[in-house]
C-alpha cells in the first residue's frame, strides 16, 4: 500500500478560484479600462502594459532564480503581471520606457521581493513603483495627452507605431497634444465659481458627466470592479468605504460651488485613479487589512486621504500616497478589528493602548 | 416552524452522498478476529478483565472503566482472547496501542443479557448504570462516554439530537435514521426520560436527507419531539454549530453545551442507549459507510466493532493492499489509517477510499496572499490567515489572542484556500506545541511551588528545633535550681577524680561506682515520677531496673572477691 501522508481535509475546492485564477480574473476585469484608455488617449497605455509585463516577468524570473526557487511555479501565479499592468494603467499613457522600467524595478525587486515575495510585501508594489516614478520624474508623470474628442482639426492621438516611437525613442511629437488633467485644472482654479468653471473649458462642456475621457475611463474601471465583486474575487468593503469617504468629503467641501470649492462628489469619483484605486489597488489583500470590517476602515482611510491630498496637497492625484499611508496602518487596523469569535462575548483587544500587545 | 439561525461561514463541498446511500444496508460478514483498542472513547483507557487464552462470548465485557471517566468494552464476537498488548488501534498517529485480540470461534454465541423492558418507568440512575455497563459512547465522532453526558451538572432544558451529518460522503446516520426511525425516536425518548424531560427535544437534520426527515417525522408524531430541517452546509453538524443553528445560542469559549442547559447527542447514540436498556445489548456493532471513488462496491454496512477494515474492504471486492489510502471519517475531518489491519472503532462512521493518486493528491501550497477566503468560510469567525502567520512564527501569545483554541479543525479554511495551504495542519501543530508549553509551564510552576514550600518547611523546622532546644535548656536549668543540686557536675568530676587516683584501692573504686549508680537511680526515679505519658514512664522504669541489676552485680562482686583487683577492674 502506498502511504501518501496526508492530513484532513482530504479534499480541496476545485471550483473556487485558486491564486492564479484570482489574478486572471483581475486582469480580465482591467480590460475595459485599458480599452477606454486606448480609445481616448491612443495606444500609449497598451504599449506600457506590454512593456511593463515583459519586464516584470523577467525580473520575477531572475529573482526566483537568485532565490533558488522553482521559476515556473512562481511565475504561474501571475502576480508580477498584475503589478505590472496596474502600474502601466496608472501612469500617463506616453510615459517613456526608462521611467516605467524604474517603476517596475522598484515594484518587483524592492517592494515585493526584498520583503519576501508574494504575500509578504507590506506595501502595494505597483503603488511603490508609481510613487518612485512620480517623485523622480514629475514632468513625465504629469504629462497627459488631450483626449481624442477634444483634439483640434488635423490633430490626432499617436497611432501604434508613433506611440512606440514616443515611448521608446522619446521623439517629441507629443508636446502639441498634451494638456492638464481635470484634477490639475481644478487645482489651479482660484477665481471661477464652479458653474463657470465647468463652463470654461471644452474638457467639461463636452463631457457627459464630468470630464471628457477621464469619466469613461473611471466608469470602465467601475464596471470591471463590479464584475470582480460579482465573481466574489473581492469584497465590497474596501471600495465602498473609499468611494463613500471620498464622496462625503467632496460634498462637505463643495462649498456651495464657490471659487474655493474642491469639486463635486461626482467629479472626484470619476477623476484620476479613483475607480482604479477603489477596485484594483486597495483590494490588494496582501498589503490591505484582513477582516471585512478592517477593509471597510482601510477603504475609508484611503478615501479620506485621497481627498485631503487632492484638495490641499501639492500633487493633483493622491491614490498612490493614500494607499501607501494606509498600508502602514493595516497591521494596526487588523489588530483592532479582529472579529468576535464564536463563543466569545466581545471583540478582543478593543482597549486602546494595546496593553496586551507585548 | 421553529426559527433557525445561520452559522458564520461554512462551505458547500460536493456532497457525494449518493455514492453510498442508494444501496440497502448490509450485514457485514462475521470477522475471523477483532482488535479491541482500550481507548475507543474520550477519557481514561479501559482495563482488561480477561486474560490470554480465555473464552469469551459475544457481548461479554472484556475491559472495564479505569475511572469514572472511561468506558466498558465488550467482545463483539465469541471466541478466544489470543493477545493483549500493542496492536493496531486505528489511532490518527498511525502508532499501535494497547488492545485485546479475540479470534472468532465462528459460533457467535451470545452472553446472557440483562434488559429493562419497561425502561420509561425505571429510575434514571439505574438506566444510566445500564448504559454505562453497555459501553455506550457518543457515536458521532468524539466517543464521549454517554452516561457522563447524561448526568450533567447543570439542569438541562434542551436535548438536541444531531442528525445533520454534514460531512460529504458519509451516510451512516442517514441510513440509521431512515431504517430505524421508530427505535431512534424511542431512544430519544429514553434520553429525555433520563434527563428529566427537557422542555425542548430538537432533532436537526440537513435537508439533503428528505427520506430520513420523513421517517422520523412520522415516528415522532405526537411525542413532542421536533424534527427540524436545516439547510445543507458544512459544518452544520459541529456540536457548537448545530446548537447555534437550532437555538441561536453560542457555547461559551472553553465551556460546555451544558452551561447553556443543552445536551447534544447523535441519533446512533440514542439507538445504542435504547438497545442497551431495552434489550440489554452492549455496544458491539455500528453502521459504517464504505464509500469513495476508490471503491466499486459502496454502501452502509452493519459491522462488528473491532473488525479490521481490510476484511471489510475485501468483502466489498477491493484489495486493501492496492488501495492508495484508507481514511476513517469523512473527507473534511477524517484520519488516514496506516494499515488495513486498523479496526473499526465505536466512533468510525465512515471508511473513505479516495480515487487513486495523482488525481486526489493535495496540491502544492502557494504563498498566502491574505485573500481572506478562509475567514469567510470559518464557522468560528476566526482569522485563519492571521493564525497561519502566527503559527509559522510560533507566536503563541498572538495565537492565543486570536483564539486558536476556538478552532474546531473543520477544515473549511483549507478547503477554500486558493493557495492550497494545509491550514488545519498548521493549527494542529501549533495547538500541540501550545499544550506542551502549557504543560511545561504547569510543571515548572509546580516544581517552583514545591521547592519554595520545602524551603519554607525546612526553615520552619529549624526555628522549631531551636525553640525546643532553648525550652529544654531552660527546663533543665529550672529543674536544677529547684533541686538545689547545681553542683551535680562538680560531684561527678570529684568521683571521677577519686576513682582515677592511682593509689585508690579497688574496693574504694567499687564504692565510688556504687555511689554513682545510686545517684543515677535516684535521678531516674525522680524523672520517672515527673514524666508524662505511660510509655516514657515504662522506659525510665526499665532503665532503672537495668541499672539496679548492674548494682546487684557490683555488690556481689565486692563481697565475693575483693582481693582480685584484676577481676574487679574487668567488671568495672
Amino acid at each position: 500500500m502506498i502511504i501518501a501522508s496526508s492530513s484532513s481535509p482530504h479534499i480541496h475546492d476545485r471550483g473556487s478560484p485558486n491564486a492564479n485564477r484570482v489574478m486572471v480574473q483581475v486582469l480580465l476585469a482591467l480590460v475595459p479600462g485599458l480599452a477606454v484608455l486606448t480609445w481616448f488617449f491612443g495606444w500609449g497605455n497598451f504599449i506600457n502594459v506590454i512593456w511593463c509585463s515583459l519586464l516584470a516577468v523577467s525580473l520575477e524570473a531572475a529573482v526566483m532564480r537568485l532565490r533558488k526557487r522553482p521559476v515556473m511555479f512562481y511565475l504561474r501565479d501571475l502576480s508580477a503581471i498584475v503589478t505590472a499592468v496596474l502600474l502601466a494603467l496608472a501612469i500617463p499613457p506616453y510615459t517613456p520606457w526608462w521611467a516605467s522600467a524604474i517603476g517596475i524595478l522598484f515594484a518587483i525587486l524592492i517592494a515585493k521581493h526584498l520583503y519576501g515575495g508574494l504575500g509578504y510585501n507590506p506595501f502595494n508594489p505597483a503603488m511603490v513603483g508609481y510613487v518612485v516614478m512620480l517623485l523622480s520624474f514629475p514632468v513625465s508623470m504629469t504629462q497627459w495627452v488631450t483626449p481624442v474628442a477634444l483634439l483640434a482639426e488635423g490633430q490626432s492621438v499617436p497611432d501604434l507605431m508613433q506611440a512606440v516611437q514616443i515611448i521608446f525613442t522619446g521623439s517629441t511629437g507629443l508636446d502639441s497634444i498634451t494638456s492638464a488633467t481635470p484634477l490639475d485644472v481644478l487645482k489651479h482654479n482660484t477665481s471661477l465659481l464652479m458653474p463657470q468653471f465647468y463652463a470654461s473649458a471644452p474638457l467639461f462642456t463636452e463631457a457627459r458627466f464630468t470630464a471628457v475621457g477621464f469619466e469613461w475611463v473611471n466608469l470602465a474601471f467601475l464596471a470591471g470592479g463590479i464584475w470582480l465583486l460579482y465573481r466574489r474575487v473581492i469584497t465590497w468593503h474596501a471600495p465602498v468605504g473609499m468611494l463613500l469617504a471620498l464622496a462625503l468629503m467632496a460634498t462637505i467641501f463643495y462649498d456651495g460651488g464657490s471659487s474655493a470649492s474642491k469639486g463635486s462628489a461626482l467629479f472626484h469619483l470619476l477623476s484620476g485613479a479613483a475607480m482604479l484605486g477603489a477596485f484594483f489597488i486597495i483590494t490588494d489583500p496582501v498589503s490591505g487589512a484582513t477582516s471585512n470590517f478592517g477593509r471597510l476602515i482601510f477603504g475609508i482611510g484611503v478615501g479620506l486621504l485621497v481627498f485631503v491630498i487632492r484638495a490641499w496637497g501639492s500633487y493633483p492625484d493622491a491614490v498612490a500616497f493614500a494607499v501607501m499611508l494606509m498600508n502602514f496602518a493595516a497591521p494596526t487596523i487588523d489588530y483592532y478589528t479582529q472579529p468576535r469569535t464564536y463563543g466569545h462575548a466581545k471583540r478582543k483587544h478593543m482597549k486602546l493602548g494595546g496593553g496586551d500587545d507585548s | 416552524m421553529r426559527k433557525i439561525w445561520d452559522i458564520h461561514g461554512g462551505i458547500h463541498p460536493p456532497e457525494k452522498k449518493s455514492l453510498s446511500i442508494a444501496q440497502q444496508l448490509q450485514q457485514a460478514p462475521l470477522p475471523d478476529y477483532i482488535y479491541l483498542p482500550l481507548t475507543m472513547h474520550i477519557g481514561a483507557p479501559a482495563l482488561p478483565i480477561v486474560s490470554v487464552g480465555e473464552k469469551v462470548l459475544r457481548g461479554q465485557p472484556v475491559a472495564e472503566p479505569s475511572s469514572s471517566f472511561s468506558a466498558y468494552i465488550h467482545a463483539s464476537i465469541s471466541g478466544t482472547v489470543t493477545e493483549i498488548g500493542s496492536l493496531p488501534v486505528s489511532h490518527p498517529s498511525g502508532l499501535t496501542g494497547m488492545a485485546i485480540r479475540i479470534d472468532s470461534d465462528g459460533l457467535d454465541t451470545p452472553a446472557p443479557t440483562n434488559s429493562v423492558p419497561d425502561y420509561l418507568a425505571a429510575a434514571p440512575r439505574d438506566l444510566l448504570d445500564h448504559i454505562r455497563k453497555a459501553g455506550v459512547v457518543g457515536l458521532g465522532g468524539a466517543g464521549f462516554p454517554t452516561d457522563i453526558k447524561l448526568k450533567p451538572v447543570n439542569p438541562i432544558d434542551t436535548l438536541i439530537i444531531n442528525g445533520a451529518e454534514c460531512e460529504p460522503y458519509i451516510t451512516a446516520d442517514h441510513e440509521l435514521m431512515r431504517s430505524y426511525a421508530v427505535d431512534v425516536i424511542a431512544g430519544i425518548q429514553l434520553l429525555a426520560h433520563i434527563l428529566n424531560q427537557p422542555k425542548r427535544v430538537l432533532v436537526g437534520i440537513e435537508d439533503n436527507k428528505p427520506d430520513a426527515i420523513e421517517a422520523l417525522r412520522s415516528a415522532a408524531n405526537g411525542t413532542g419531539i421536533e424534527i427540524i430541517e436545516i439547510p445543507t452546509k458544512y459544518p452544520s453538524g459541529g456540536e457548537k454549530q448545530i446548537i447555534q443553528i437550532l437555538t441561536g445560542l453560542e457555547v461559551p469559549s472553553g465551556g460546555l453545551p451544558a452551561n447553556l442547559g443543552i445536551v447534544v447527542h447523535n441519533p446512533g447514540t440514542a439507538l445504542a442507549a435504547l438497545r442497551a436498556v431495552r434489550e440489554g445489548e452492549p455496544l458491539i456493532s455500528r453502521i459504517t459507510t464504505f464509500t469513495g471513488e476508490g471503491l466499486t462496491q459502496r454502501g452502509n454496512l452493519h459491522v462488528r466493532i473491532g473488525t479490521p477494515v481490510g476484511a471489510l474492504l475485501r468483502h466489498l471486492g477491493a484489495d486493501p493492499e492496492q488501495l492508495p489510502r484508507i481514511i476513517f471519517g469523512g473527507p473534511m475531518m477524517g484520519f488516514q489509517m496506516p494499515t488495513p489491519e486498523s479496526p473499526i472503532l465505536k466512533i468510525t462512521n465512515c471508511v473513505l477510499i479516495p480515487a487513486a493518486v495523482p488525481d486526489n493528491r493535495a496540491p502544492v501550497p502557494q504563498p498566502c496572499i491574505r485573500c481572506g477566503a478562509c475567514a469567510e468560510a470559518c464557522p468560528a469567525q476566526l482569522l485563519p490567515q492571521q493564525l497561519l502567520w502566527f503559527s509559522q512564527a510560533r507566536d503563541q501569545e498572538k495565537l492565543n489572542l486570536h483564539n486558536l483554541f476556538d478552532c474546531i479543525e473543520c477544515g473549511a479554511c483549507a478547503y477554500v484556500c486558493p493557495s492550497s495551504i494545509p491550514l488545519v495542519q498548521y493549527y494542529r501543530a501549533s495547538k500541540g506545541e501550545m499544550r506542551d508549553a502549557e504543560r511545561e509551564r504547569i510543571a515548572a510552576d509546580r516544581a517552583r511551588i514545591r521547592f519554595e514550600t520545602r524551603k519554607q518547611r525546612l526553615e520552619q523546622e529549624a526555628i522549631e528545633r531551636e525553640a525546643k532546644r532553648l525550652a529544654r535548656a531552660q527546663a533543665a536549668k529550672e529543674r536544677q535550681s529547684a533541686d538545689g543540686d547545681q553542683d551535680l557536675v562538680a560531684k561527678a568530676m570529684a568521683r571521677v577524680a577519686a576513682a582515677n587516683k592511682p593509689d585508690a584501692s579497688s574496693d574504694a573504686r567499687l564504692q565510688i561506682q556504687l555511689q554513682a549508680i545510686d545517684d543515677r537511680i535516684a535521678a531516674l526515679a525522680q524523672k520517672r515520677d515527673e514524666a508524662e505519658g505511660e510509655a516514657e514512664k515504662d522506659r525510665l522504669e526499665a532503665e532503672i531496673k537495668t541499672i539496679q541489676a548492674k548494682r546487684e552485680r557490683l555488690v556481689l562482686k565486692r563481697q565475693s572477691d575483693s582481693p582480685n583487683e584484676a577481676a574487679t577492674d574487668k567488671s568495672s
